[in-house]
């Protein structure tokens, strides 16, 4: 025990006298919860439209006075001219253009389908889909109210249509931030359990260091216990401070327990330490380290979960997810976070990364050599 | 009893032989240099001695204990300095020792007496990064290191390579003071001239040891004439040598030109009248006793060539 108190404090000696670790372990959270949550939001404020106008109805000012006064868009309206739709969608100076046609109140007083035209942007494929989602709300809308003055006028019949009202439970206003905050969390975490403790390892033998220890009487356990448990406990502070930033600026909720929470912090956080020290096993430079994880860190980000519903996956991808463990994390977060739930909720979840954590460092305890 | 014993080592990296069938043995309390080139395999020699590497066949017994079995015993009684600079560039001097006086469960306070030759040279920089320190100053504070914890086995792999010659002379004159404490060293060097200052050398070829003794020993092993020729010019000499009869080696040795007899036959006369015959004026030659250097060529010319 003495001596891996030694060990501790020399690793965590050198942590803070590294001149890059102290603004990756401190500054990161901030950056990344700031900058990401802000800037990678997939809410809707303000989009450009176009309307163009070719029916000049009642029907269509009032369609368009309820875009007007949707916070969502930001209206412009032209004539028809089929060009300006190609350039301006070109240019990227709108995200959509809506087309009324002539007859389109005629159409739907007459009782024949009416049509609208909506060219978006699919650029960004996300924000397409928002987009149309949206605009179609705003048009079921106006149809709504003009039920009260059809019936009055008693000029057309509506097409009858089931409403379906959407009630999002946990985020009820699907505020973005609530979403991807955690999201942002788990990639801090496990930048830290993974990207961090395998370059500490590896900057051992490629300083060659590792020679000097090899010669001594410390024993394996204890040099690897030495050297990672600081970024256990850097990883767990780190969150901490993630959510603090969180709660106190975002205003994320948080339901579960705070037990519960870092229960499961300190587990995923023993995983991905274990999958750090695996990747240190086989590299020889940071180099190698580096550019070995960028590669998982890359897949696993994106199918964990953290930017797209793991749900809407094909299925061999959410097959392969059961070995992504920022999968089980980001659901864990989540569902803690926003939904309040406990151990026993998340049961499966807490064996999986259990099991996986175990077996990771196993491999990788069992892998690792201090002598050739 | 020996405090190392090597006998029959072999060691392979793939097809490579880095050891191959080497002994050796280091009385207690000796000096002793592995003195060969770059790949003669000192360096896996040493790291077999340490523990740090695993024999594929020999036997080593280091202080009566076996590398293999015994390592952790082992580790106690040596004190090991690689060839590459392996100590925390950024903690600071004293930081650096205490860490490893500590992971010894000793003090710095407590091996004083043993590491001050070479630490008080280094203490005024005690608060200093490792990394930050000179060439010179480096290999004291790793010498320090290798020393904090008390040895009995000092094994120090090419710990001049790369300093300046004062600092080399000094750090050489820090071993003589450290071995009077009773410790064994055992030392590498690629620099043939520190030769002398051990008490017994091997020469180390290609894996193998092609000769070994005391460096008196080895010089006068040495049986043919040896001649050295100073020249301005000596590119220019050591082609014209070269296509002497009689001549065993023509080396140049920077500023002069070795040139080994092959018999008593060829003598100082002959090799004048030569260098005559060919129109060479301005150089002296004469007759040498060997140099460390001169044994080593002559054994590689000898192991080469059969």
């Amino acid at each position: 025990m003495r001596t891996l108190f030694i060990i501790l404090r020399k690793e965590f000696k050198q942590i803070f006298r590294n001149r890059i670790m102290i603004p990756i372990i401190f500054i990161l959270p901030f950056v990344q919860t700031l900058v990401l949550v802000y800037a990678a939001t997939l809410e809707l404020k303000n989009t450009k439209i176009t309307i163009v106008d070719q029916d000049h109805s009642a029907l269509s000012q009032k369609l368009i006075s309820k875009f007007e006064a949707s916070s969502f868009f930001d209206i412009d309206i032209s004539v028809y001219d089929d060009d300006l739709i190609k350039d301006k969608l070109l240019k990227d100076s709108e995200k959509a253009v809506l087309v009324i046609p002539a007859n389109f109140e005629n159409d739907l007083r007459e009782g024949i389908p009416a049509h609208l035209q909506l060219n978006i942007n699919a650029i960004d494929g996300q924000g397409a889909g928002l987009i149309s989602i949206y605009v179609n709300q705003t048009v079921m809308g106006m149809l709504k109210d003009l039920k009260p003055f059809a019936s009055k006028t008693n000029l057309m019949v509506l097409p009858s249509k089931i409403n379906t009202e959407p009630r999002f439970w946990y985020n009820p206003e699907l505020n973005f931030k609530h979403y991807m905050l955690p999201g942002i969390l788990v990639i801090l975490v496990s930048m830290i359990g993974i990207f961090l403790t395998s370059l500490n390892l590896v900057r051992e033998k490629e300083m060659g260091t590792i020679e000097q220890i090899n010669v001594t009487p410390i024993k394996k356990w204890q040099f690897l216990t030495g050297k990672l448990l600081p970024f256990w406990i850097i990883g767990i502070l780190d969150l901490s401070l993630g959510l603090a930033i969180g709660m106190i600026l975002f205003g994320v909720p948080f339901r579960g327990s705070v037990l519960t929470m870092f229960v499961f912090t300190g587990l995923y956080l023993f995983t991905a330490i274990g999958l750090g020290l695996l990747v240190s096993d086989f590299a020889s430079t940071q180099q190698q380290a580096m550019f070995t994880i960028f590669f998982f860190f890359l897949i696993f980000v994106l199918m964990g979960g953290i930017f797209t519903s793991v749900e809407s996956m094909p299925y061999w991808a959410q097959i392969v997810n059961r070995i992504n463990p920022m999968y089980y994390f980001m659901r864990i977060i989540r569902s803690v976070l926003l939904k309040g739930s406990g151990i026993r909720d998340l049961w499966t979840e807490f064996v999986s990364l259990l099991v996986y954590g175990i077996l990771a460092m196993s491999v990788a305890v069992w892998q690792y050599k201090k002598t050739n | 009893m020996n405090e190392i014993e090597i006998h029959n080592l072999y060691k392979s990296y793939g097809p490579t032989k880095a050891l191959d069938n080497l002994s050796l043995s280091v009385e207690k309390n000796g000096f002793y240099g592995l003195i060969g080139p770059d790949g003669a395999g000192k360096s896996s020699l040493m790291r077999i001695i340490t523990s740090l590497l695993l024999p594929d066949s020999g036997s080593v017994i280091v202080g009566g204990l076996d590398p293999v079995k015994d390592y952790k015993k082992l580790r106690l009684k040596l004190g090991y300095m690689p060839g590459k600079f392996s100590l925390y560039q950024d903690l600071s001097v004293e930081e650096n020792l205490k860490f490893f006086a500590r992971v010894f469960g000793t003090t710095i306070e407590e091996n004083y007496h043993l590491i001050k030759p070479v630490y008080s040279q280094i203490e005024p920089f005690k608060n200093r990064r490792a990394g930050k320190l000179s060439g010179g100053m480096k290999q004291k504070l790793a010498l320090s290191c290798a020393l904090v914890h008390k040895p009995e086995i000092l094994i120090l792999d090419e710990p001049t390579t790369g300093v300046d010659a004062v600092s080399r002379r000094e750090f050489w004159d820090m071993l003589a003071e450290i071995r009077k404490s009773g410790i064994t060293i055992l030392v590498s060097t690629p620099y043939m001239e520190e030769a002398v200052l051990c008490d017994k050398i091997s020469l180390m070829f290609d894996g193998k040891v092609v000769d070994s003794g005391s460096p008196d020993d080895i010089t006068s092993g040495f049986k043919n004439n040896l001649f050295i020729i100073k020249s301005a010019n000596v590119p220019l000499l050591l082609n014209v040598l070269r296509g002497m009869e009689g001549l065993k080696s023509v080396n140049s040795f920077g500023q002069t030109i070795h040139v080994v007899a092959d018999s008593s036959e060829t003598g100082k006369p002959e090799i004048e009248e030569f260098l005559q015959k060919n129109n060479v004026s301005g150089c002296s030659v004469e007759q040498s006793p060997a140099g460390i250097e001169d044994c080593f060529i002559d054994h590689i010319l000898t192991n080469t060539t059969t």
